[in-house]
């Protein structure tokens, strides 16, 4: 009998522990080892001695924390490719997230567990999709883990948005958004529907767009918005943090149209909050119906999951035969996504 | 960008989505002009309809969702859920579970009010059922809102019909008049407005017409009026009404011509005439106008009781005479219908109806003096009326003046502040200050308007600089700035701590140079509440 993975990989209080390994995924503060699944603050904390992880989030991480806190020593791997850790057998696969985001598969003595981060089932033109991966205990996050949540094709709300930026001409649009995946993704789908005018950035989204390009996806031409005179931006899609779209900031812009992208959108209560005009339900998270098509893929007959709203999805997973298990990670953003 | 016309719903999903989001009547007016624009009829008059609140559908019980969406669902998945939903409609909207495969196109608006329309009450769960396999799940919710009759979208019938006059580019007046003549899905309007077809006749129905407006007049430039050419009567602080009254029933509009009927039974009851009348409704007690704040225990009820009819006994006080019969005066000079509404009066003694004298002056400077004695809470100021202008529409320049009183003023202490909504969504442009009682601060109004932008931005920029908590989009302030808050009245009330409320508070001055020690106390709002009190002249 191979060993439970309970008995090798176990939550500490600095996050998951693979114990015969000597290493964390994702852990919560500065450790020795650490294995990162993507480059999201919640995810990739700064400090570690040690840090494995895609070339692509090892870039994001050192463009985000600086070279001195993203990790003493660096060490990447490509999708796919295999690396024996004290004698755990450990790969990466895609998980569709934002770029550079991988699941992290683990092999001990036969058993097999995929810690998967965050991720999504949708199309994403910034970065590869979900591979899944059979294994025996598969880690999942549950942050859209109630039916409710159910993401629209992010095509439509993007069409949503022009119909209304060719309603609202003299007023500029600005959307928004997290600064790492969302707002790339939003450039590109904007960029697949049509909109090749200049898409003007928040000071705080530009860096990373900038990097994204050099990691080579295309984004086309985008301004800072912050020397564009005010008549320049009327009609005018422009992209920032959340934070900023109702705020002082937003005064340069022409009559701002504050719009929001995120899964939660989806909820009108949510959606009210924060003066949001233009609500596009748009998530990096995988939604109600791709956590459990996700589950029933990879066809472990246990599920742990890290955080969220846990109590639906193991309710759901428990009707159909598989174990949900609550880890109750601290540390998790309720993704400011 | 047109749409299909089997995508009406969807689209009207769309169009209540954005109006629910959308906080500035100029956004929302763009937003009713686009669905004009992009749908066929019958699709947009029923959506019209429907914003209007004239839809009649044969309607669901919430119930009966409920219990369609539960057998289709999971228990602790549905109650998982409802909490975290919290509203009903929108948790079934969001959970129905989408059918795989191929389903029909979504339902047209007029699909969804003809099938109902025809449907035996057997057949509506099926019928629903069928909608909402083939909707999404914005479309799940305006069906679900239709068809329980649950339809609320901040926006009313009248900025309907304003953006309806907007899009065909003739005035709002024209549209109103002719507004109760026609029925959902009012083809015949949109052929008339699109220059396809006739005039629709509004009949004997019982019809709104625009009301006459006055401009405000500066103390300078009464002085060079000609009180010959002048009349004068009080300003009266109730509601702007018009009472309509003929062979089609009787009505009674607010100023922006809703039918507020409902509300004041015993006016319209009274309105046994064939006339239209102009007025101001206001609480009488005996010859008594009691303050305004009696009058809003009436407003905004969709019926009313007979306690509130008893305790609460409304009158309207006649400035005007539209129609007389059949015969429209409005191409009467003032004075003219003045006499027509003086003769009329006296033959048919309506009930619950009383005429707002005329007051007699010899020169501008007595005006002026009785302006300033007039204390009354009643009393807002003075109107002046060209003795030969005609009855127009809205508010045109030169021939009504309304010449309010000075305003009352107290110094106050800023407590908090609040964001304001769509262009100032980003400013702190609400705020709620107090007075001193008893060595401590207690509110006594609150106010979003006043100053200008520049004080706006000063004003934002201190409240951020000097912010001691916050509880949600609310930030209290350091108690040391004073405001110079104008109002038109101090009544008594429960409502602040400070036993007080202020009519129509705005900020008058930011007083940077007055130490906030030095505000005024609550004695002070005491004596100016007595003195708007005081009986009038
Ligand atoms: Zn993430
Ligand atoms: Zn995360």
């Amino acid at each position: 009998m191979p060993p439970h993975p309970e008995t090798w990989l176990r939550v500490t209080e600095a996050g998951l522990w693979c114990e015969p390994g000597g290493f964390f995924v994702d852990p919560l503060r500065a450790v020795d080892r650490a294995v990162i699944t993507h480059a999201h603050s919640d995810h990739a904390r700064p400090g570690h001695r040690h840090v494995l992880a895609t070339a692509e989030t090892l870039a994001l991480m050192r463009e985000r924390l600086g070279e001195e806190r993203a990790g003493g020593t660096q060490q990447a791997l490509r999708y796919g490719e295999a690396l024996e850790v004290n004698g755990v057998r450990l790969w990466l696969r895609p998980a569709g997230h934002v770029l550079g985001s991988a699941q992290v598969c683990l092999e001990w003595r036969g058993a097999r567990v995929v810690v998967s981060g965050d991720y999504k089932r949708r199309p994403d033109p910034t970065c590869p999709p979900f591979e899944p991966e059979r294994c025996d205990v598969f880690v999942t996050e549950a942050t859209f883990a109630l039916p409710v949540f159910r993401h629209p094709p992010a095509e439509q709300e993007i069409a949503r948005l022009l119909r209304s930026v060719a309603l609202f001409p003299e007023r500029s649009h600005v959307i928004g958004c997290y600064a790492l995946g969302k707002a790339q993704r939003l450039i590109a789908l904007l960029r697949a529907a049509g909109w090749d005018r200049p898409i003007p950035l928040h000071g705080a989204l530009a860096r990373l767009c900038a990097l994204y390009e050099r990691l080579g996806v295309p984004l086309g031409p985008l301004p800072p918005a912050t020397v564009a005179g005010k008549e320049k931006l009327a009609g005018a899609i422009v992209l920032a943090p959340p934070s900023a779209i109702a705020d002082r900031w937003a005064r340069r812009l022409a009559e701002p149209l504050p719009c929001l992208a995120s899964g939660w959108m989806r909820v009108r209560q949510r959606a009210k909050q924060g003066g949001v005009e233009l609500p596009l339900v748009i998530s990096d998270h995988a939604d109600w119906p791709e956590l459990l098509a996700t589950c029933e893929e990879v066809q472990a007959p246990e599920v742990w999951i890290t955080h969220g709203r846990e109590e639906a999805l193991i309710h759901a997973l428990g009707r159909r035969g598989v174990r949900g298990r609550a880890l109750h990670l601290i540390g998790r953003a309720e993704e400011g996504e | 960008m047109p749409v299909a016309a089997g995508m009406s719903l969807p689209a009207f999903a769309e169009l209540l989505e954005r109006l629910l989001f959308t906080p500035g009547r100029a956004g929302k007016l763009a937003l009713l002009r686009g669905w004009f624009d992009s749908q066929p009829d019958p699709e947009r008059g029923i959506g019209l309809a429907a914003l209007s609140g004239e839809l009649r559908l044969r309607t669901a019980k919430p119930a009966l969702l409920r219990e369609m969406a539960a057998a289709r669902t999971d228990p602790t998945l549905f109650a998982l859920s409802y909490d975290y939903v919290g509203d009903l409609a929108e948790t079934i909207a969001l959970l129905w579970p989408e059918p795989e495969g191929l389903t029909g196109p979504p339902p047209a608006l007029s699909q969804v009010v003809g099938a109902l329309e025809a449907a035996s009450r057997a057949d509506i769960p099926g019928l629903i059922a069928g909608w909402l396999d083939a909707l999404d799940a914005g479309g799940r919710l305006a069906l679900i809102k239709l068809v329980t009759g649950g339809l609320r979208v901040g926006a009313s019938g009248r900025l309907a019909r304003l953006a309806l006059a907007e899009w065909a580019g003739v005035e709002v007046g024209a549209v109103e008049e002719v507004w109760h003549g026609v029925a959902p899905p009012y083809e015949p309007l949109f052929l008339w407005l699109e220059g396809r077809g006739p005039r629709p006749d509004p009949a004997g129905a019982p019809v709104f017409r625009p009301l006459m407006l006055a401009h405000p007049l500066e103390e300078r430039e009464a002085a060079a009026l000609d009180p010959a050419e002048w009349c004068a009567e009080w300003k009266w602080d109730g509601i702007r009404v018009q009472i309509t009254g003929g062979p089609g029933g009787a009505r009674l509009w607010s100023r922006a011509g809703e039918d507020i009927s409902a509300a004041f039974p015993e006016i319209v009851a009274a309105a046994r005439f064939h006339a239209v009348l102009d007025g101001e409704l206001v609480v009488l007690r005996g010859a008594e106008v009691a303050p305004f704040s009696d009058l809003q225990q009436r407003l905004n009820r969709k019926s009313v009781t007979a306690r509130l009819q008893r305790d609460f006994p409304v009158a309207v006080r006649l400035y005007d005479m539209l129609f007389d019969g059949a015969e429209d005066l409005r191409g009467l000079p003032f004075a003219a219908r003045r006499a027509r509404l003086e003769a009329w009066f006296a033959r048919s003694r309506p009930a619950r109806m009383d005429l707002s004298p005329l007051i007699p002056f010899e020169s501008m400077q007595e005006l002026a003096r009785l302006r300033a004695q007039a204390r009354a809470a009643a009393i807002e100021g003075l109107m002046l009326k060209r003795r030969d202008s005609p009855y127009l529409a809205g508010r045109v320049k030169g021939l009504w003046w309304k010449w309010k009183r000075d305003p009352l003023t107290l110094d106050c202490v800023l407590m908090y502040a609040q964001r304001g909504h769509g262009k100032r969504s980003s400013f702190y442009s609400d705020y709620t200050f107090g007075v001193w009682k008893e060595g401590e601060l207690v509110p006594v109004g609150k106010a979003y308007s006043g100053y200008t932008d520049e004080e706006l931005a000063w004003l934002d920029r201190w409240i951020r600089e000097h912010t001691v908590a916050r509880f949600g989009p609310v930030r209290e302030v350091e108690k040391t700035l004073v405001l110079e808050v104008a109002f038109d009245a101090a009544q008594r009330s429960r409502r602040h701590k400070s036993g007080f409320a202020l009519r129509f508070p705005r900020i008058a001055r930011i007083r940077r140079d007055k130490p906030a020690a030095e505000a005024d106390g609550v004695e002070a709002v005491a004596a100016l509440a007595a003195e708007s009190g005081a009986a009038p002249r």
